[in-house]
């Protein structure tokens, strides 16, 4: 078990060190010749006003909220789904009422004008 | 052993004669098992970097063709230089960090994005034996580590400090975080179905022999195949679910500030990734590396290379989709379809068992396989219309009460028109 995901590890050193080898080769090659114009944000033609670093949109955050529920659903599901073939029908019930219920609360949230994206 | 077996199996048993030659120099221990891993990550490393380059010729020739263009021809014989003369590029072009960018997470970002994408490779069977790691949660790794791309494309889309670039990033967001939930609910239906998240227990449940039927589960599933394949490639934020770069739109979202080996890097992240949604498909729903005849790494690589050809057809063919075009079809399509679509599979694969045992002790009626399956494959269908029917029904309405809104608006015109000239 822990050598299954000690590979995991390994990969990402050798990712790390493959990738790392290509953006130090380049930096190596390239020409290094900054002026201020080349350091400018760039823009179609205008000089920039102010920073990017604005508020999210609350819609983001809201989309963002149904995802997690969903994902944190899911992540109980996963188990059941391995132990499937084993489980008696009563416990599928029990799983589909699950299911239902994240069916119900997508269909709240539709109902309540969240999923209108505009 | 024939000289079948061993063309079959030449991989496992090139990797096993590294692994003993490794072994007998440093003695068994952590550091020999050490060595033997990190070569193998970075072959597998190296390949999917070689495979970046093959497809970008590829995609640019195939995607020429259909659009009615040439594609690439000046480097090499038909263009085939291509991708090295991109290489020579991105190397030696000049790379500029914007002054006003956020220098960590900027220059971090490609790195990550790149990471990201190889560690999915870590659990992919490339053939019998042949493979980084078989994690017992393997279909769920895959998924998780790929949803770290999003990570990279807001550091990116952060970083840069550029309207565009956070722009692209807040689409991207909204968009991969999204397409993750049907992704993630029918990835399910296998799952149940093979009783394992292995992705090695997977390819064995779709072979024949080894306690599986031969049935690939595409022919069982077919619409968690269908939205798979979906929500695979919004996930990579490929055409028609391009939104997150939108070139005519956000220039290029959230990577216009990157240049020469970072944008490369960028590049490499995503076809990897659309690479790794192929493999994906092939391994959930066609079997993997399973066929006859052939040797497993030539079958593999024939489904993938078929799965990726429909990537690039449709990213030829399709126009881009509105951001709300793109919610509502995730929202309030796939998602409830998907949710319908596990629900039936869960109660029929109860009520028609096709193991005589299990259906002995937990109930149901005992079928063999073949007959599961095609019950299945019918309710997937029936799913899939009922869900297409809904929707052209929509559709329709919109396009009246559209059209009624252009009638009234040009009566409107008319009759302004009119009193103007009575005037």
């Amino acid at each position: 078990m822990r050598t299954d995901f000690a590979f995991v590890a390994v990969m990402m050193l050798a990712a790390v060190l493959l990738m790392g080898v290509a953006l130090l080769g380049a930096a190596l090659l390239r020409p290094k010749k900054p002026s201020k114009a080349k350091l400018e944000t760039y823009e179609c033609g205008m000089e920039t006003v102010g920073d990017a670093w604005v508020q999210f949109r609350v819609q983001y955050y809201i989309f963002a909220l149904i995802f997690v529920l969903f994902d944190v659903g899911g992540v109980f599901l996963f188990p059941f789904a391995v132990a499937y073939n084993s489980l008696p029908l009563y416990a599928i019930v029990m799983v589909c009422l699950f299911v239902l219920t994240l069916l119900g609360s997508l269909l709240y949230a539709w109902r309540k004008g969240v999923l209108q994206w505009d | 052993m024939t000289v079948f077996e061993v063309i079959n199996n030449i991989l496992k048993i090139a990797g096993d004669a590294f692994a003993g030659l490794i072994t007998s120099i440093l003695g068994a221990g952590g550091l020999a098992d050490f060595v033997v891993m990190l070569v193998a990550a970075l072959i597998i490393c190296a390949l999917c970097a070689v495979a970046f380059m093959g497809l970008t010729y590829a995609e640019r020739k195939i995607v020429a063709r259909i659009q009615d263009r040439i594609g690439p021809n000046q480097a090499g014989p038909y263009g085939v230089l291509q991708p090295i003369a991109d290489g020579i590029k991105m190397f030696t072009k000049e790379d500029t960090t914007p002054a006003e960018a956020d220098r960590w997470v900027y220059n971090l970002a490609p790195l990550v994005i790149a990471v990201f994408a190889l560690l999915t490779y870590a659990v992919i069977p490339f053939a019998p034996g042949v493979v980084g790691t078989n994690l017992n949660i393997g279909v769920f790794y895959v998924i998780a580590v790929g949803s770290g791309s999003t990570v990279a494309i807001l550091m990116a889309g952060w970083g840069s400090n550029n309207k565009y670039s956070l722009l692209g990033a807040f689409r991207t967001v909204a968009q991969l975080v999204g397409y993750e939930v049907p992704m993630l609910l029918n990835v399910l239906p296998v799952v149940m179905l093979s009783g394992s998240m292995s992705l090695v227990d997977i390819i064995e449940r779709q072979t024949l022999g080894n306690g599986g039927n031969g049935i690939p589960f595409i022919l069982v599933v077919p619409l968690s195949a269908l939205i798979f394949l979906i929500s695979g490639i919004a996930e990579t934020g490929r055409s028609p679910f391009d939104l997150l770069e939108a070139e005519s739109e956000i220039v290029a979202g959230f990577h216009v500030e990157y240049s020469g080996m970072k944008f490369a890097l960028f590049f490499l992240g995503e076809y990897v990734n659309a690479l790794a949604v192929s493999i994906m498909f092939t391994v959930l729903f066609m079997g993997g590396y399973a066929g006859p005849i052939l040797p497993p790494y030539v079958w593999l690589l024939l489904k993938v290379a078929a799965v990726f050809t429909i990537l690039m057809w449709l990213r030829g063919t399709l126009p881009r989709v509105r951001v709300d075009q793109l919610m509502s079809f995730n929202w309030k399509f796939l998602v409830p379809m998907s949710i319908v679509n596990v629900i039936l599979i869960m109660i029929i694969g109860k009520v028609f068992v096709a193991d005589p045992v299990t259906a002995q002790v937990n109930g149901g009626i005992a079928v063999p396989p073949l007959v599961q399956a095609m019950i299945l494959f019918t309710s997937n269908v029936i799913v899939l219309l009922i869900g297409l029917l809904m929707v052209s029904r929509q559709a329709r309405q919109l396009r009246l009460t559209e059209a009624e809104d252009l009638d009234r608006r040009a009566a409107h015109n008319k009759a302004a028109a009119a009193k103007v000239v009575a005037q």
